[in-house]
């Protein structure tokens, strides 16, 4: 009977998957009714300045370091990796332009947003949810103040704002990186390099590009506020916070990447 | 019969099958300390934060300074939260922010205070607490028994007229723990603040209490003064005093 039991409480498959389901489709509920008071709060007063001022200074200054790096050796990587298919061809001297275009059209948004997600969403992830394990959160609250504009908004707005200017940031590094590369086994002026790059890449390149990752700071800012502000599972939720952040923050920016590249096409 | 400044009546919560507040009554009169006793996960603090509107209760009525707070909007609850202070069991300060930012963040509303009133705001709030050394430090350079004093003069800076305690000794050495119950008598005393008190320390309730509350299974048990309860034969209220 025991037996028999036991076997009565096992979850089958698919309930299991039902549960999953159901826990997916509450989460993607939550998640919009927190997109939707953030642009809520985000345009009524009282407007929270200098927290949104020092945001943005710990976002984007302090990012930059770590995203001229990679921006810089994404560059001269894919110079390096691109002149022998090239070269084969007899095509070296259409390396600049291509280079340009790939790294202004998909991996410098792309990879710049990757890396910005591991750094800034895995830190708001952590803060807030720390925050809330310390009933920091609930002290504002109860303060009189609206920790969800002093909060959310300001992180949020902050990384909407600041990816768009790392991601150009990073884009003239990275071509700097790849005029680096162009020289290794060559030898192109900078102002020849530089007018082949200027000459082939257009205004449908760079608009579009630069219009997502508003999208995609949107989306780390968002995904790791609503990770953190909502964590409950004590200390153990902190680090589930950062993670779930990081991992979700980037998905998301592939998805709306996906999207963006569909949208453009239309138009070209 | 002094004025009523807090008034719960029938008040119930949940959470999923589990009952924390069954049927909860209290009253709590201008002026007054009223500590509330009861075994870890009776419900005490969920009681409290109910009454600031931190959590919705099911069912029930909470008036606070002669408002129904369960039909108040966002911004009247938080105008009438700046009526309340709150003490919470780790002080809750924000780690960024270093003891003086700490204290002039419950003011950020305040328009009308010059740059200098708000120091002098900060600067008599830890004087209160005896902590005005302080006021440059980051939580993280604070023991134990400062953050809970910092975290009384962060409350104390909007001058409440009803300060919440949630477990202020807890965690606190014996010698610390006797400061920090001194210090609660001393700010009823200054301000004519009534409080709530929630502990488990004999030594704290002793040295606070006007009135006694223990609860259990979600319900008020006992209730009277520290030496009626202390007399009590009933064996969950005397099991705290032994």
């Amino acid at each position: 009977m025991e037996g028999k039991a036991a076997i009565n409480t096992v979850q089958t498959p698919e309930a299991g998957i039902g549960k999953r389901m159901r826990k997916f489709f509450i989460s993607v509920s939550d998640l919009s009714a927190f997109t939707l008071r953030f642009v809520k709060e985000a345009f009524t007063p009282k407007y929270e300045i200098y927290e949104f001022i020092k945001q943005a200074y710990l976002v984007g200054y302090q990012s930059f370091p770590l995203v001229a790096i990679t921006g810089f050796i994404m560059g001269l990587v894919l110079t390096i990796q691109s002149r022998p298919t090239l070269a084969q061809f007899g095509a070296e001297s259409w390396l600049p332009a291509m280079v340009a275009v790939s790294i202004v059209r998909e991996i410098g948004p792309v990879i710049t947003a990757l890396i910005f997600a591991g750094k800034v969403g895995s830190g708001i992830g952590a803060e807030l949810a720390s925050m809330k394990v310390t009933e920091q959160i609930d002290a504002m609250e109860v303060s009189g103040a609206n920790p969800f504009k002093y909060l959310v908004v300001t992180r949020t707005l902050a990384t909407t704002l600041m990816l768009p200017v790392l991601v150009v940031a990073s884009d003239g590094i990275s071509l700097f990186g790849a005029y680096v590369g162009c020289n290794l086994k060559g030898d192109v002026s900078f102002k020849l390099f530089f007018l082949q790059v200027f000459d082939k890449l257009t205004f449908s390149d760079v608009f579009p590009a630069t219009i997502k990752t508003f999208f995609f700071g949107l989306a780390v800012g968002l995904i790791a506020c609503y990770k953190g502000y909502n964590s409950n599972k004590g200390t153990a939720g902190v680090g589930e916070s950062a993670n779930a952040s990081v991992v979700y923050g980037s998905l998301c920016i592939f998805i709306i990447d996906m999207i963006a590249v569909q949208f453009t096409s239309l138009f070209n | 019969m002094g004025k009523m400044v807090a008034e719960i009546e029938g008040l119930q919560k949940s959470f999923g099958d589990h009952v924390v507040l069954a049927d909860i009554s209290l009253h709590l009169e201008e002026g007054e300390n009223l500590v509330i006793f009861g075994k870890s996960g009776s419900g005490k603090s969920v009681l409290i934060k109910c009454l600031v509107g931190l959590i919705v209760p099911d069912g029930g009525s909470i008036t606070l300074l002669g408002t129904d707070i369960t039909e108040l909007s966002v911004p009247d609850l938080n105008k009438l939260r700046k009526k309340v202070g709150f003490l919470f069991q780790s002080a809750a300060l924000y780690d960024s922010m270093t003891v003086r930012e700490n204290l002039e963040f419950p003011l950020r509303d305040q328009k009308e205070l010059t740059q200098a009133e708000i120091d002098a705001l900060v600067l008599e709030a830890l004087t209160n607490v005896g902590l005005e050394d302080a006021i440059d430090k980051m939580p993280v350079e604070l023991s134990g028994g400062m953050k809970k004093r910092i975290g009384l003069a962060r409350t104390l800076i909007l001058k409440p007229e009803i300060i919440l305690y949630d477990e202020p000794t807890t965690g606190l050495d014996p010698i610390t723990a006797k400061e920090i119950s001194r210090l609660i008598l001393d700010v009823q005393k200054k301000y004519n603040t009534a409080a709530i008190i929630i502990t488990h320390d004999v030594e704290c309730a002793r040295i606070t209490a006007n009135r006694m509350m223990v609860i259990k299974d979600g319900k008020c048990a006992a209730e009277g003064t520290f030496d009626e309860l202390a007399a009590s034969e009933d064996e969950l209220v005397n099991s705290f005093f032994k």
